[in-house]
């Protein structure tokens, strides 16, 4: 897919949230094919530093970079090519399952929504409003917008949870084919095995 | 770029049209803040038509209050505002995307409904296009200052009190030109100054607002 070779660079990052030091002198690269596990108690920061890597916050001091620029002011065109999916969702609630993907691959120009569906098994649910999905339906379709646009950086927070051992093993199937594609991707997770590969990078936080 | 803005666009007026109710309120609120006036004060013609002008700028005033404050709420409590932060479409033009279909769900209605009470308030029928007219070239201004309030709180639980405390001291012009535009043309006078004026603040507000929101919506979703 579309990688350009892009790296994630973290150099010396510390976050404090409300006057406590979550972690300082975090450095690490991800290169293209690289996953990078983040490993940590409740609380340790794991959530915070992914949406430092995503850009949707600031480190306190410290810089991340994707392919050089810091991913806090990259331009629009370049946003595109890192995926967060995070606790939230990010699905309307008013809008069907396939109404959610449509949007995004309008969005982020992409294609492919009932193939995904089939994947995951929504086809079924495809036309179903968002608020009428169980909480692992709901991850599902979260997660589902990943392959609708090929981007090759994934920060994915805990995307296993609520998911059964069939949806586990779908996406553990998209993350092994995104890395050999050469992608790249930075996974919050409290079960690191089910998703450890050697040479894969471990944070601990 | 263009498209990005249709996308977002048709999204937000599809999910406020299968929220109807949410769309009522606003209204609603409109239709009996504003029949509360001739209520509280009295039956009296004469008196009516002398305030009539005002009270309706002021309900109007309060309820785009009430129907945008909540502009950025409900996509920022679903996750999907950040998705969009981080979407290749430039957050002023999502911003301007989102106020645009808030515009034209909650405020288009509020001012189709002005003429209906405005008669209650026995204002002149050749007032009516006037009202309107300002109406309609202030609330694209207001919709911005209102929207803007709602991304600098997006983080806050309870936003819409502190909305009202950032945005209405920022429409007293709105509220004098409008009203100004509305006493000239019931004295047969021609109100063109006072709407030219809001229509040079709806330039201003919409060609620049956007980008204040998008810089509001980053530093309130840190």
């Amino acid at each position: 897919m579309t990688t350009h070779g892009a790296v994630l660079r973290a150099d010396g990052v510390a976050i404090w949230r409300g006057g406590r030091c979550l972690f300082e002198g975090l450095d690490f690269t991800l290169g293209p094919g690289r996953l990078a596990l983040l490993v940590g108690p409740n609380g340790a920061g794991k959530t915070t530093l992914l949406r430092v890597l995503a850009g949707l916050a600031e480190p306190t001091s410290g810089s991340v970079t994707w392919d050089g620029i810091p991913v806090g002011s990259l331009p629009p065109e370049r946003r595109g090519t890192i995926a967060y999916r995070g606790h939230l969702d990010g699905l309307k609630r008013d809008l069907t399952v396939f109404e959610n993907l449509r949007f995004h691959a309008a969005l982020w120009g992409g294609t492919g929504e009932w193939e995904v569906l089939h994947e995951l098994k929504l086809e079924g649910n495809a036309h179903m409003r968002a608020r009428h999905l169980s909480a692992g339906q709901r991850r599902r379709a979260a997660l589902a917008t990943l392959r609708l646009v090929s981007t090759p950086m994934w920060i994915l927070d805990e995307p296993m949870t609520n998911l059964d051992s069939d949806g586990r093993a779908t996406i553990r199937e998209w993350v092994s084919q995104h890395l050999s594609f050469g992608g790249s991707a930075v996974i919050a997770t409290h079960q690191p095995d089910e998703l450890a590969r050697p040479g894969a990078l471990v944070i601990e936080l | 770029m263009k498209s990005a803005f249709v996308v977002i666009l048709r999204r937000d007026l599809k999910i406020a049209f299968r929220r109807t109710s949410e769309l009522a309120n606003p209204l609603l609120f409109f239709l009996i803040v504003a029949s509360l006036f001739p209520l509280a004060l009295s039956p009296d013609a004469a008196q009516l038509r002398n305030v009539g002008a005002g009270v309706l700028w002021v309900a109007a005033l309060l309820s785009s209050l009430l129907a945008l404050e909540g502009l950025f709420r409900a996509d920022a409590d679903d996750g999907s505002l950040e998705q969009l932060m981080l979407s290749p479409v430039p957050v002023a033009v999502m911003a301007l995307a989102k106020v645009t279909a808030h515009w034209l769900v909650t405020v288009v209605p509020l001012i189709l409904l002005m003429p209906v009470l405005a008669y209650s308030f026995y204002l002149p029928l050749e007032v009516l296009p006037v009202m309107a007219f300002a109406l309609l070239l202030a609330t694209p201004t207001l919709s911005v200052l209102v929207a803007l309030g709602a991304a600098l709180t997006v983080s806050l639980r309870r936003g819409g009190s502190i909305i009202g405390l950032l945005v209405l001291p920022l429409t007293a012009p709105l509220l004098i030109f409008g009203t100004r535009a509305a006493d000239l043309s019931s004295h047969g006078e021609p109100a063109a100054g006072p709407l030219y004026l809001l229509a040079a603040l709806a330039v201003f507000a919409v060609a620049l607002g956007p980008i204040a929101i998008a810089a509001a919506l980053k530093v309130g979703l840190d």
